[in-house]
């Protein structure tokens, strides 16, 4: 069975440029949209790169403000200051 | 020469590392007394890594602006008369549940993260728990001040804490989060951090916060994915100490194991409640509970679970048994209230025709056959003015303390049961999951305070229905009973004929 990596995010205007990024990036994405939020899924890792949601947002962003939109998430966390990323890589 | 900025992850080195230090007026053993007895044998704390690098004043700084929007929409809905707009009276019920039910465990948990953060010896997870902790806190206030401007004009939340402590149905969750409390640091940390936040807070906030998104409750939309914004912090700790524990040590995990087992079949067993809310309470449907399990159990646990293998972790015992059991629990559970509503601080109703029709789409495999034919009964005997009460008091499991009506797996027209003697007396359980539990650790739960069992001790305000009604500090007549009929619906109704006119 595959891994599913896994972030949900609010469906808001402060998260469409992270879900934009993501979808851009992630060319295996799969969306499923609920009331209120949007669940983002990718087999074994899901990325968000801090330069594409810059490139969208148009002002500097720090991954961390992911913070602010995030839902729920599956699989192991890796953050730094240039992207977030949740994988079930070793 | 410019001055290279220090990365993230050297920069939280920096700020929360060597931070502790041994102490010497004290023996380490005798300042953290609780981090021994459990069998957990760990070599080396600065091995703990932190998924999420947040520095306290990050923390701070995000959840400032977390809490600024929250009351930017409470306020919002509060000045635009939000409870008149949402889809049907009904939904109501679905809050007050969450108020009397899931509120105060938050504060439970609160409490055993401050607990835990001051009795872990190393300084990673005490940071991580003390986060935790207030984020815990946060949650509490924000839905007691979410949910108070309902109680301006629905019943049934009004005496939300002191029914909390009494009421039957609220010893599920009490008695879970007691039992967590009571455990060590160690089985603290598996049973919320792990198998509660990680594995099953999803099943708890995501679709139903959606379910109050889509029935028009924008106050319980917003602090629901406030404090689940929290959780994904909580998720990620629940994940490294499993890590951590199964790392530092091949004896640990045995136990870990056992832990895994017990807390899974205890979250499984109180989350029935949002099974219920999610298939019975919410008048417009988001998902399913069955396909609630599917996206968030079988596909992520077992996303999950695959990773932990090569740790010798295996799936929870009774995983299996659970799944079955996703085709039934909803309904059992909505059957149990129904025929104990005079004892409930909620509304329950039949389903309609619509409704009926959704859930036998939505559970071909059993709700024609086995629920669909009572829900027709007892609306049939409604008509006739008839309406069925079970004026018994049920027997109650001696450790989930939910009503013994659950049926055996793969059998659902038996009412499984399972005994255990212990000091010669008898112990009853609803499940193999409950009582292996039970027969785990006998001692702790032929203390526990089972409320049936209370009342037929003279515990509980009296002899008679009214007398403990009277205890539980219920507003008979308002708080309990039939939605239809109830001064909620005449309310509701007004408020809506009230829309008509200004249409007209």
């Amino acid at each position: 069975m595959k891994q599913i990596a896994s972030l949900t995010l609010l469906q808001n205007d402060e998260a469409r440029p992270i879900i934009e990024a993501i979808l851009a990036d992630n060319a295996n994405a799969r969306v499923m949209n609920m009331h209120g939020a949007i669940k983002i899924d990718c087999d074994d890792e899901l990325v968000v790169n801090r330069a594409s949601v810059e490139e969208r947002l148009g002002r500097t962003w720090d991954p961390q403000e992911i913070h602010l939109v995030l839902v729920s998430m599956a699989g192991n966390l890796d953050e730094d200051d240039d992207r977030f990323l949740v994988g079930w890589k070793h | 020469m410019t001055v290279k900025k220090l990365g993230l992850k050297q920069r939280y080195a920096h700020m929360t590392r060597g931070l502790d230090w041994e102490t010497s007026y004290q023996p380490m053993d005798k300042v953290f007394p609780y981090d021994s007895f459990e069998g957990i044998k760990i070599k080396d704390w600065s091995a703990w890594e932190d998924p999420f690098r947040l520095t306290m004043d990050s923390y701070w700084k995000f959840q400032a602006e977390k809490e600024r929007k929250l009351y930017a929409v409470l306020d919002a809905f509060a000045q635009n008369n939000g409870q008149t707009h949402l889809s049907d009276g009904r939904y109501v019920n679905v809050v007050k549940l969450f108020l009397t039910g899931i509120s105060p465990a938050e504060y439970q948990a609160h409490r055993g993260f401050a607990w835990v953060g001051r009795h872990l010896r190393g300084v990673g997870p005490r940071v991580a728990a003390q986060m935790q902790s207030l984020d815990e806190l946060r949650h509490i206030q924000t839905q007691i001040h979410t949910i108070s401007h309902y109680n301006k004009y629905f019943d049934g939340i009004a005496e939300w804490p002191h029914m909390h402590d009494r009421v039957w149905y609220l010893s599920v969750p009490k008695s879970f989060f007691d039992d967590a409390r009571t455990a060590g640091p160690f089985e603290y940390m598996i049973a919320i951090g792990f198998a509660f936040e990680y594995l099953l807070t999803n099943l708890l906030f995501v679709p139903f916060m959606s379910g109050a998104a889509y029935n028009g409750d924008m106050s319980t939309v917003t602090f629901g994915f406030s404090a689940q914004s929290d959780e994904s912090r909580h998720m990620t700790l629940g994940i490294e100490v499993i890590k951590f524990l199964l790392e530092q040590h091949p004896d640990n995990l045995p136990i870990v194991q056992k832990w895994v087992d017990k807390w899974f079949w205890r979250g499984f067993r109180v989350l029935g409640l949002v099974a219920m809310m999610m298939d019975y309470m919410l008048p417009k449907k988001v998902m399913s509970w069955k396909e609630a399990w599917q996206i968030y159990f079988t596909e992520a646990g077992g996303s999950l679970f695959q990773d932990l293998e090569r740790y010798g972790l295996k799936v929870p015992k009774y995983a299996d048994v659970a799944t079955e059991a996703a085709e039934h629990i909803s309904h059992q559970n909505w059957a149990i209230f129904y025929q104990y509503s005079h004892a409930a601080a909620f509304h329950t109703w039949m389903p309609d025709k619509e409704h009926l029709d959704w859930l036998s789409e939505k559970y071909p495999n059993t709700f024609d056959k086995y629920y669909r034919p009572r829900w027709e009964m007892w609306a049939q005997a409604e008509k006739e003015g008839k309406r069925f009460y079970n004026m018994a008091l049920p027997q109650l499991c001696q450790v989930c303390q939910i009503p013994m009506a659950y049926t055996e797996p793969g059998d659902p027209t038996t009412i499984a049961f399972r005994q255990s003697q212990f000091h010669g007396e008898t112990y009853h359980c609803c499940s193999d999951g409950c009582k292996d539990i039970f027969d785990g650790e006998p001692e702790k739960y032929a203390q526990a305070w089972l409320p049936v069992h209370q009342i037929f001790q003279g515990n509980c305000g009296g002899a008679t229905v009214p007398d403990v009604l009277a205890w539980y500090k219920m507003n008979v007549g308002a708080d309990n009973m039939d939605y239809v009929g109830s001064p909620d619906e005449a309310l509701w109704n007004q408020w809506q004929s009230g829309k008509m006119k200004a249409a007209e």
